[in-house]
């Protein structure tokens, strides 16, 4: 005799109020960034110019940055003093790391210039400029620990900074295995979590757009004229924004 | 006054491209991949030898023998530093009422004095006549002590290094200190110094802060810093060995330590460091700011980065049509 299993309660994925927190993990995932925003087929027309090259290209040197600091560990820090291979792979992580830097300083005026901030989009110039200065104790970090006389200068040089501020009784520069962990786990995780939520913060707002110049001319044109003719009329037919909100038009920025 | 001004930035509502994105960034890392191999290639990296204990007491044996002299009598950049290593004050830096430096307190204790030149002599075996200056120099009163190391100190200024690695020093009543530098000098340069520095309690060791900063209190560092730009007023610790750049990302740090009042202040680490800190947060805070972000709006770079949107839309004005990609 078989015995029917009893059929499962089920619930579909899109009812509202459930108790776990699974689901509601998920629904909150899903109404933050549909799969169509994450990995968007198309982009915004005026998402046209080099500067753009910059964004891509220090998450492009990020990759291999972490990449050849990967094969690096695999082998020991002492590795690349030894071997030719140890030292080409060194000399990969260094430049990734320049290329890295110097992608991001330009990707980060860039966004300056094109306030990128604007549209609700504050959180997404936070966290890449705090990606930029976790990036930096995270290369001092590697300097340190590279084993040679640079590290050996390097460290005791910089350690009179961080004891002058205290952060030197828990961050001991002249320490290579403290720096080491900070430098091949710690660091980088911080700064890859946070590339990632920046770049999620990205998908989930959309580019910047364009400051609206002719549009704003011509708004603000029209108003000149409607306020020499009728101003009460025109006041009325063009509510001001709230001034006390950051962003007026509710900071939807895609 | 308003603290937010006015964002009147709107969705986008105009024309999309197509746009492969998982495309862009494999394209991004194969080419960023090959710029690190390419520079790699012509390039390669700096790798300058670490300096040792052995080979600073074998170049500089009179610079050895001075600087620990400073760390027997207590007189050394280290001995005198201050919070983490020690309670003394000659490094203790503050700002106003800020004491973060003491506030922390002593994290990593250094006793120059048995860490650096008692303990190990006290360690060196077969040696009765060291072993009887070392006790002879413990057993003495502080200020007998403090005489003969001071005494030895000013003769070493007019001391000379000989052929064999020794230093001679004029004669003179310095105790058992001579006896104490001629053997501390020899297990330098055997090697025996720096392990001993390493070796605490544990087998295997990874905290190089004693013997770092016993050769940062001497000459050598500082000798191979000059020769390759790394001093302070060479724009320091951005610079890199050799014609590599270094951490560029640094200068602004590195900036403040070349002009007044920061140049000459004894407290320089700390007001940079405040410094930097509150830069630092305006920097995130950008947003935020008045003034800072409207700056975007009023330079109009913004109409070089968007040239072709801005062309588009005037070619669609002026053709009649409604503005290319007019969000409004």
């Amino acid at each position: 005799m078989s015995v029917a299993p009893a059929p499962r309660a089920s619930r579909p994925s899109g009812e509202g109020h459930s108790r776990s927190w699974t689901v509601r993990t998920r629904e909150r995932a899903v109404q933050a960034l549909p799969p169509e925003k994450l990995l968007p087929d198309g982009q915004p027309t005026y998402v046209a110019s080099w500067i753009y090259v910059f964004g891509v290209a220090s998450l492009a040197s990020l990759i291999v940055t972490v990449a050849s600091g990967m094969i690096l560990a695999l082998k020991g820090p002492a590795w690349w003093h030894d071997t030719g291979v140890g030292h080409f792979f060194n000399s990969i992580h260094l430049w990734a790391v320049e290329l890295f830097f110097f992608a991001m300083v330009v990707h980060l005026w860039g966004k300056y210039w094109m306030a990128a901030w604007r549209g609700g989009r504050t959180r997404v110039w936070v966290t890449g400029a705090i990606v930029f200065l976790v990036a930096v104790p995270t290369a001092l970090t590697g300097y340190v620990s590279q084993q040679n006389f640079d590290a050996q200068w390097i460290s005791t040089q910089a350690k009179d900074a961080m004891n002058s501020v205290g952060i030197g009784a828990f961050f001991n520069l002249t320490n290579f295995g403290q720096m080491y962990s900070y430098h091949i786990l710690l660091l980088p995780l911080a700064v890859v979590a946070l590339v990632v939520a920046h770049v999620l913060l990205v998908r989930r707002h959309g580019v910047v757009p364009p400051f609206e110049v002719e549009h704003a001319e011509r708004a603000s044109a029209h108003a000149a004229r409607a306020s020499a003719e009728t101003p009460a009329s025109a006041a009325a037919a063009s509510p001001a924004p709230d001034p006390a909100l950051p962003f007026p038009d509710g900071g939807a920025g895609s | 006054m308003r603290l937010y001004s006015r964002d009147d930035t709107r969705p986008w509502t105009g024309t999309y491209a197509p746009y492969d994105l998982v495309k862009e960034l494999c394209i991004a890392v194969g080419a960023i991949a090959l710029l690190a191999v390419l520079l790699t290639v012509l390039f390669s990296s700096p790798d300058l030898k670490s300096s040792t204990i052995k080979q600073w007491s074998r170049e500089l044996p009179v610079d050895f023998v001075t600087t620990a002299t400073a760390e027997l009598d207590g007189t050394s950049g280290t001995a005198e530093y201050g919070p983490p290593y020690n309670h003394s004050t000659g490094s203790v830096q503050h700002a106003a009422f800020i004491h973060l430096q003491e506030w922390l307190g002593v994290s990593h204790p250094i006793d120059t004095s048995e860490d650096y030149v008692l303990g190990p002599l006290s360690s060196v075996p077969d040696d009765p006549e060291l072993h009887a200056a070392v006790a002879a120099y413990r057993a003495a009163p502080a200020a007998q002590r403090a005489k003969w190391t001071a005494a030895y100190a000013t003769a070493l200024e007019k001391a000379s290094a000989n052929a064999n690695g020794t230093v001679t020093v004029p004669p003179g009543e310095y105790g058992p200190v001579p006896k104490m530098m001629g053997a501390l000098l020899a297990v330098a340069q055997s090697g025996g110094l720096d392990g001993d520095l390493l070796t605490s309690s544990h087998f295997y060791q990874t905290d190089y802060t004693k013997p770092l900063l016993f050769m940062a209190d001497g000459g050598l560092l500082e000798k191979r810093a000059e020769a390759q730009h790394l001093l302070g007023e060479q724009w320091g610790m951005m610079n890199e060995t050799g014609s590599f750049p270094g951490q560029v990302w640094l200068w602004l740090y590195t900036f403040w330590y070349q002009i007044e009042p920061f140049k000459a202040s004894a407290n320089a680490d700390l007001l940079v460091m405040l410094v930097m800190a509150v830069l630092s947060l305006a920097f995130v805070c950008i947003p935020l700011l008045p003034g800072i972000r409207e700056i975007p709006r009023r330079v109009p770079l913004y109409r070089l980065i968007w040239r072709e949107h801005y062309r588009a839309e005037r070619e669609a004005g002026a053709a009649g049509g409604p503005p290319h990609g007019d969000s409004g």
